[in-house]
């Protein structure tokens, strides 16, 4: 043993590859547990170490789209009575609603109790005149690619809203503004960023992620395959 | 003197440029405020995904060669001069051939070697991990948390071990001309690989994978 030395290497590599294993098998318990640890030991790192509470972000086009207040413009059309051209204005002259909720992100990450406020899709649609016998919705990002869908029995429940707000402050460029979707129960990808154009249709277009293999009805824990807590 | 082939070169420089695709991408997908400036997340996961897959192909290429796989059993063997390494920082100051009483061996210093252990440890979890990330559809939702979790921290572990490893280099001008020509200068070679020169004057002549093969041979 002596002359050959001791095998050190192999046994670092076996020891990392039996730790990966083990954290395969109990990331799931360890994931919060370690990352909030050391995100409240070493401050300002909350955005590096992983699922430490924070979001991440996600775009499907080159950059961000960037839009003003001044010269942001919802449309709401389709299959209503009144199609509506609002401006940033006229939507915070709506009923305002407030929300905190839990934001659930498909591929795993949740960021728990975020405060919300804008205006009810329910409220948005009783202005537009939406007929009691449409079916759905579809969704469009005023950054031309993202596009989303919800059935109308989906779009009037009271946890979906048309955000300005996002923890008491405008909803920033990176997380949709200055409006966004908000579909509390249903994974992140239903909550459209970027919002612009709302239709009422006849029937379910699947919209981005959709057309792409995610679940058009995208409940939290009763969707793509995963069981996570359902938000509150 | 010779110190490293052209196949350990190969392997090493298309390690290198694969793992810093795959650290660029990393953190376009990841850190949000690059994730801002860079954007278009579809193409860059794509790059991020087929630079992975590609990852352990320089290593399988390379392992087909006897004299890397010497290397890799001189990296994996740990010597009592090489525990000294450890504990002094500092083992030139001890006579080689009385710390190195293999002649074959002595090319890499202790900290070396445990750098090559984890880094072919980290291409091996990083791999799997992904691939559980990549198929996930095949997964439970348990064991894709759980692959996310290993592949996010080791992510972490890997930017410091390679942080580790530029900042020696950056430090030895000699160093890495051996790993992009070749060749050492004699006078590097004994100051820093004072067992390696010794092992090399007492085989006579360059070693020989042969070599290595009776010494390993248990």
């Amino acid at each position: 043993m002596e002359a050959r030395g001791s095998p050190v290497g192999r046994r670092v590599v076996l020891g990392m590859v039996g730790l990966g294993a083990l954290g395969v098998v109990f990331g799931r318990q360890l994931n919060s547990v370690v990352s909030n640890t050391v995100a409240a030991t070493v401050p300002g790192l909350g955005s590096i170490i992983p699922a430490a509470g924070g979001f991440r972000i996600y775009t499907v086009t080159s950059g961000y789209p960037e839009m003003s207040k001044a010269d942001y413009r919802l449309t709401v059309g389709g299959a209503v009575s009144t199609p509506l051209n609002l401006t940033f204005a006229d939507l915070e002259s709506l009923p305002q609603t407030s929300m905190t909720k839990d934001f659930q992100c498909v591929t795993g990450w949740r960021v728990d109790n975020v405060p919300w406020s804008g205006v009810l899709m329910s409220d948005l649609l009783a202005v537009a005149g939406a007929p009691a016998t449409a079916t759905a919705l579809t969704i469009a990002s005023f950054d031309g690619a993202y596009t989303e869908s919800l059935t109308m029995e989906q779009a009037i429940r009271p946890d979906v809203l048309i955000a300005t707000s996002m923890y008491g402050a405008p909803v920033t460029r990176e997380h949709g503004g200055p409006v966004r979707l908000l579909v509390a129960p249903m994974y992140g990808y239903k909550s459209l960023k970027w919002l612009s154009n709302i239709n009422v249709v006849d029937s379910v277009i699947p919209g981005y992620w959709e057309q792409r293999g995610y679940d058009i009805d995208a409940w939290v824990g009763q969707s793509n395959g995963r069981s996570d807590e359902p938000v509150t | 003197m010779k110190r490293f082939t052209p196949i350990e070169r190969f392997a090493h420089r298309t390690i290198t440029i694969l793992m810093f695709i795959l650290i660029a991408t990393a953190a376009a997908l990841y850190i949000p405020d690059i994730s801002v400036l860079v954007g278009n997340r579809g193409i860059v996961k794509t790059i991020h995904s087929v630079s992975g897959f590609l990852l352990p192909i320089p290593l399988i290429i390379a392992i087909a060669f006897p004299v890397f796989r010497m290397n890799m059993r001189e990296l994996n063997r740990f010597y009592p001069h090489d525990f000294a390494w450890l504990k002094r920082q500092d083992s030139t100051s001890i006579k080689p051939e009385i710390i190195n009483p293999d002649p074959v061996y002595g090319k890499y210093n202790a900290g070396q070697k445990l750098n090559s252990a984890f880094s072919f440890g980290s291409i091996l979890i990083m791999f799997a991990t992904g691939m559980v990330m990549f198929f996930s559809s095949l997964f439970t939702d348990d064991i894709r948390t759980g692959a996310t979790f290993v592949h996010d921290w080791l992510t972490l572990a890997i930017v410091v071990a390679l942080a580790g490893h530029i900042y020696h280099a950056m430090n030895d001008a000699q160093a890495r001309m051996g790993m992009r020509s070749g060749e050492v200068t004699p006078s590097w070679a004994q100051a820093h690989h004072p067992q390696w020169v010794w092992a090399q004057t007492q085989s006579k002549g360059p070693r020989k994978p042969d070599d290595m093969d009776k010494i390993s041979s248990e």
